[in-house]
C-alpha cells in the first residue's frame, strides 16, 4: 500500500484501533506504523483523532478494539507510567511542569539521581540538567523555579523532561505552538540528532510547513480515520491540506477588498519595563499591520501596554489625530482600542459562561437601559447575529463556551472585541492551536473587519500567516521596531534576519 | 441505484418519524431537565416536598406561629447570605461576617447607652460593619492576600474587639424606640386571614428581592459573574476588577451590620457570642443554593432557599423530638448532597 516494506521492522505499530466516546467515534480502525529512527508527522483538523491516538499510545486511554505492537511483540499500555516504562515519552501541548519546583527537579521528576537512601544528589541533579540545557543551547539556571520561565522556555524544559527518560519513541504534540522561530530551529536540530541516535519521533502539528522540513512520512487523519500515509518528499502543503479538509484548499488568506484609509492609531516612543523600549509605529484604517519578531521581542508587551493592561511607562498614543491617555483596559475600550489576547483560555474567554455572555463581556455598557439593567433580549439577538455573521457552530447562544471547538472559541473571542466597535484591533496570535479550516475562517473575519475600516495589528509568530495577511510588516527586536517591510518585498528570510539582528541592511 | 435510493428514502422517513417521537419525549423530559438545571427550582421542589411530609407528620409545622418562627430565625442569616453570595459569585468569600455582626451589635448598644438617638446610633453601627468590609476588600484587592487569610484575620480581630468592648457584662435596656426595629411587627390582612409579621422578616425579604433582581439584571452587579468566571479576562474586558472587589466586601460588611443591628434589636441585649459560626452556616446555605467556591455561579434567591431549607430541617428535628445535636449532621449531609447533585449534573452535561 505504501512504503512500509522499505523501512524494516517498525518500532511501534497499531492496527485497527477503535475508540468510542459517548456519541462520538473518535478513532475508527486506525492503522499506523512508526519505523526506527523515523520522524513521522501526524496531521489532521481538530477532532480528527490525533489526540485520541496519542492518548492511546501513551496509555492514557484504552482502545475499544485493535492491536498494538511494540518492537514486533504485542503490547498493551495499561497506564501512562507503563507506557513510559516501555520507552514511550509524550510531550503534551498543555504544560505539565510543577511551577514551584526548580527546572532541574522538573526535568528529573520522579527520577532524581540519588546518593543512596533516597537522598537526592543535588550536585548531579543540577549538573546533569545544566548539560542537558546546554545541549539545547539554553542558558537557564537549573535552580530557577519553573514558573519564572517564559512559556517558550517551559515548553523546552518539558521536552527535556521527556528526553531525560531516554525514550525509544518520543511523541511531540504541537511542540512549536508557543515557540518563536529561533527556538523552533533549535528544537528541529535536536529532533534530527535524536533520529540519528535511533529514537523515533511522532510529530503532531498544525503547521504544515514544519512538517516538510522535518518529517520522513506523514499520516493524515480525518474524522477518526486514516486518510493516507505519504512520504513527505512526495507531497506538498496543498495536497496535505486538501487531504485534511477533504476538499481543495486554495488561498486561505484571501485578498484586500477596500482601500486603506486615514491613520487611526499612532504609537510614539512607547516604553514599558525592560521589554518595550521605545516602540513607534502607526496603523491606518482598513490596514492589516503585521508585528513579527522572536519570542521575547516585546510584541505582546507592546500590545498590552497600548491597551492599558500593563499601562505604559512613557510614550504617546494618538487615536485619529487626538492624543489619548490609556491607563486601563476600560480606558482603551473607551478610546476604541481593542486587544485580543494570545491566551484564549486563561485570559480571553469566560469558559464556564455562555456564548451570549462572552459575546458582550467587553461591551456591557452598550446593553444596559436607563436603570442600569441589562437588556437580556437585546443581548441574545446580538449574540445570534454575531453567530450568524461569524459562522460560529453552536447549538444555541446559551451554550457554554468551553464546549465549543478551539476555532469556534477563537471566533467567539473575536466577536467579543468586534462588539466594542474598535477603531484599532490588536490581535495576538489569533490562529494559535486552531485547525486549518477555522484558520481560513478567522483570516476572512479579519479581512472583513479591515474592510469595515478597522485598523488591525496582527501579532504573529507564524511567518506564512504574516506574509499572507499583512499589508505592511514591522519586525520587533529587543523592544523596538527593527525594520519595516512593504507587502511586496517581504520574505521569510528577510524577516528572520531582521528579527535576529544578523543583517541590519535588510531593514528597509 | 434505484433500490438504494428507495431504501434511503424509507430509512429517512423512518428516522423522521422516530425523530418526532423523540421530540415529544424530549419535550416531556425537558421539564424535568429544566428543574434539574435550575438550582432554585430544584431547591423549591425539595422544600415543598419536605414541607408536605412535615405537614403530614406534625400538626404544628404548618401553623403560622411555627412558620413565623422559622422565618424570624433565619432573617439575619439570609441578609448576610446576600453579601456572601455576591462574594462567592465574584470568586471571593468572607469569614468575618459573624464577628462583624457581633461588633456592630456591641458598638450600637454602647452608643445607645450614651443616650444618643437611634437615628445616630444605627448609622454608626452600620458604618463599623462597612468599615470592616472595606478593610477586607482593600487588603484582598490591593495587597492581594487571599480572602481566606484576610477575613480569618479580621474575623479574629472583630471578635476580639467584641470581648474587649463588651467585657463579661450584658448591655441591656436599649430603649423601646430601638428594640422596635427587631420586635415590632406588621399585621397583614389577607382575605379574612390576619397574621402579623415581625420587622426582621420583612427587612430580609425586601433586601433579598431587591438584591436578587440587581444581581440577576443590573449591569453593575452582573460584572461579578465575569470576575468570578475569569478574573484576568474580566480585567482585559475593561471591568474594574479591584474596585468591584472592594465594593463587594464593603457591601457584605454593611449587610452583616444590618443583620447585627436587627439581631440586637430583636433580643434587646448584647451577646459576645452573637454570630459565632454564622459564616460557615451562611456559606453552607449559599452553596446549597447553587454557588460554587470557584466563583462564577450562584443566585441570591438560591441562597435564600438554601437558608430556608436548613431552617426547616432544624425546625423539623425539634418538632419530631430528635436530639438537636443531630442538626449539624443533617446540615452537613444536606451540603454534601447538594454539591453531589450539582457535580453529577455537570458531569452528565459534560458528556452530552
Amino acid at each position: 500500500m505504501e512504503d512500509r516494506e522499505q523501512v524494516p521492522g517498525p518500532i511501534l505499530g497499531v492496527e485497527g484501533i477503535v475508540k468510542r466516546f459517548p456519541g462520538v467515534l473518535a478513532l475508527d480502525g486506525v492503522d499506523f506504523s512508526l519505523a526506527r529512527g523515523e520522524i513521522h508527522a501526524l496531521v489532521g483538523e481538530n477532532g480528527a483523532g490525533k489526540s485520541t491516538l496519542i492518548h492511546v499510545l501513551g496509555g492514557i486511554l484504552q482502545p475499544d478494539a485493535g492491536r498494538i505492537a511494540l518492537d514486533g511483540a504485542p503490547a498493551r499500555f495499561e497506564s501512562p507510567r507503563h507506557a513510559a516504562d516501555l520507552g514511550i515519552s509524550i510531550v503534551f501541548q498543555e504544560l505539565t511542569l510543577a511551577p514551584n519546583l526548580s527546572v532541574a527537579e522538573n526535568v528529573f521528576f520522579n527520577r532524581q539521581p540519588t546518593l543512596g537512601l533516597g537522598i537526592v544528589d543535588r550536585r548531579a541533579l543540577y549538573g546533569r540538567t545544566e548539560d542537558a540545557l546546554r545541549s539545547f543551547g539554553l542558558e537557564i539556571d537549573p535552580r530557577l523555579p519553573a514558573k519564572r520561565l517564559s512559556v517558550a522556555m517551559q515548553q523546552m524544559v518539558e521536552i527535556l523532561k521527556a528526553l531525560a527518560r531516554g525514550p525509544r519513541v518520543l511523541v511531540l504534540d504541537e511542540p512549536t505552538a508557543s515557540l518563536g522561530a529561533a527556538e523552533t530551529e533549535l528544537l528541529f536540530e535536536k529532533i534530527r540528532t535524536l533520529r540519528v541516535s535511533g529514537c523515533s519521533v511522532i510529530y503532531v502539528s498544525h503547521h504544515l510547513s514544519e512538517i516538510f522540513r522535518l518529517a520522513d512520512r506523514v499520516t493524515v487523519l480525518r474524522d477518526g480515520r486514516r486518510v493516507d500515509t505519504l512520504r513527505a518528499c512526495d507531497s506538498d502543503e496543498a495536497k496535505l491540506a486538501s487531504l485534511m479538509v477533504g476538499r481543495e484548499v486554495r488561498d486561505i488568506y484571501g485578498a484586500r477588498t477596500t482601500e486603506i484609509g486615514e491613520e487611526v492609531l499612532r504609537v510614539e516612543d512607547v516604553h514599558k519595563g525592560k521589554k518595550v523600549r521605545g516602540a513607534s509605529f502607526s496603523v491606518r484604517a482598513g490596514e492589516i499591520l503585521g508585528l513579527a519578531g522572536l519570542v521575547g521581542a516585546g510584541r505582546t508587551e507592546t500590545g498590552r501596554a497600548i491597551f492599558g493592561a500593563d499601562p505604559l511607562d512613557s510614550g504617546r498614543l494618538v487615536v485619529r489625530g487626538k492624543a489619548v491617555r490609556v491607563r486601563s483596559p476600560a480606558e482603551a475600550i473607551r478610546h476604541r482600542i481593542a486587544y485580543m489576547t494570545e491566551d484564549r483560555k486563561e485570559q480571553g474567554l469566560f469558559l464556564k459562561m455562555t456564548l451570549r455572555e462572552n459575546c458582550v463581556a467587553a461591551s456591557l455598557d452598550c446593553f444596559r437601559n436607563a436603570l442600569g439593567m441589562l437588556q437580556e433580549k437585546v443581548i441574545s439577538t446580538h449574540a445570534e447575529t454575531m453567530c450568524a455573521l461569524f459562522d460560529i457552530a453552536t447549538p444555541s447562544v446559551r451554550q457554554q463556551v468551553r464546549n465549543l471547538s478551539g476555532g469556534n472559541q477563537q471566533k467567539v473571542l473575536l466577536t467579543m472585541w468586534i462588539g466594542t466597535q474598535p477603531l484599532v484591533l490588536i490581535v495576538d496570535e489569533p490562529t494559535r492551536g486552531v485547525d486549518i479550516g477555522a484558520k481560513s475562517e478567522i483570516y476572512q473575519l479579519l479581512r472583513q473587519s479591515a474592510a469595515r475600516g478597522i485598523g488591525i495589528v496582527l501579532i504573529s509568530s507564524d511567518l506564512t500567516e504574516v506574509l499572507g495577511m499583512c499589508d505592511r510588516i514591522l519586525v520587533m527586536r529587543e523592544g523596538r521596531i527593527a525594520g519595516e517591510f512593504a507587502r511586496g518585498d517581504a520574505t521569510e528570510e528577510k524577516i528572520i534576519a531582521c528579527a535576529a539582528g544578523v543583517a541590519p541592511e535588510a531593514a528597509a | 441505484m434505484g433500490e438504494g435510493d428507495r431504501a434511503m428514502a424509507t430509512s429517512a422517513a423512518v428516522s423522521r418519524a422516530e425523530g418526532s417521537k423523540a421530540d415529544r419525549k424530549a419535550r416531556e423530559r425537558s421539564v424535568v431537565r429544566a428543574v434539574l438545571d435550575s438550582h432554585e427550582a430544584l431547591l423549591a421542589v425539595i422544600i415543598v416536598v419536605v414541607g408536605v411530609v412535615l405537614t403530614c407528620t406534625s400538626r404544628d409545622f404548618c401553623a403560622w406561629p411555627n412558620l413565623h418562627a422559622i422565618l424570624l430565625g433565619m432573617s439575619a442569616e439570609s441578609i448576610v447570605a446576600i453579601g456572601m453570595t455576591m462574594l462567592l459569585v465574584s470568586g471571593g468569600f468572607d469569614l468575618s461576617v459573624g464577628s462583624t455582626m457581633a461588633l456592630t451589635g456591641v458598638v450600637t448598644a454602647m452608643m445607645l447607652k450614651t443616650g444618643a438617638p437611634v437615628a445616630v446610633c444605627v448609622p454608626i453601627g452600620l458604618g463599623v460593619g462597612a468599615a470592616v468590609g472595606l478593610i477586607n476588600g482593600l487588603v484582598v484587592a490591593h495587597v492581594r492576600i487571599n480572602p481566606f487569610i484576610t477575613t480569618l484575620g479580621t474575623m479574629g480581630i472583630a471578635r476580639g474587639l467584641v470581648y474587649v468592648l463588651n467585657g463579661d457584662k450584658t448591655i441591656t435596656g436599649l430603649g423601646q424606640s430601638f428594640t422596635a426595629i427587631g420586635q415590632g411587627s406588621l399585621t397583614v390582612d389577607l382575605c379574612f386571614v390576619r397574621f402579623s409579621v415581625q420587622y426582621p422578616i420583612i427587612a430580609a425579604l425586601i433586601l433579598v428581592v431587591i438584591f436578587d433582581l440587581l444581581l440577576r439584571r443590573s449591569k453593575f452587579f452582573r460584572q461579578t459573574y465575569y470576575i468570578g468566571g475569569n478574573e484576568k479576562a474580566a480585567f482585559l474586558c475593561g471591568i474594574p476588577v479591584n474596585r468591584m472587589k472592594v465594593f463587594m466586601f464593603a457591601l457584605t460588611g454593611l449587610l452583616a451590620a444590618v443583620a447585627g443591628v436587627i439581631t440586637l434589636a430583636r433580643f434587646g441585649s448584647t451577646s459576645v457570642s452573637m454570630g459565632v459560626g454564622l459564616e460557615l452556616k451562611v456559606i453552607t446555605a449559599v452553596v446549597i443554593g447553587g454557588a460554587s467556591l470557584s466563583g462564577g455561579a450562584g443566585t441570591i434567591l438560591g441562597a435564600f432557599l438554601g437558608s430556608l431549607l436548613m431552617a426547616i430541617i432544624a425546625d423539623a428535628l425539634t418538632l419530631l423530638g430528635v436530639n438537636p445535636y443531630w442538626n449539624n449532621v443533617v446540615i452537613g449531609g444536606a451540603l454534601l448532597t447538594a454539591v453531589l447533585i450539582d457535580t453529577l449534573n455537570k458531569r452528565r452535561k459534560g458528556q452530552l
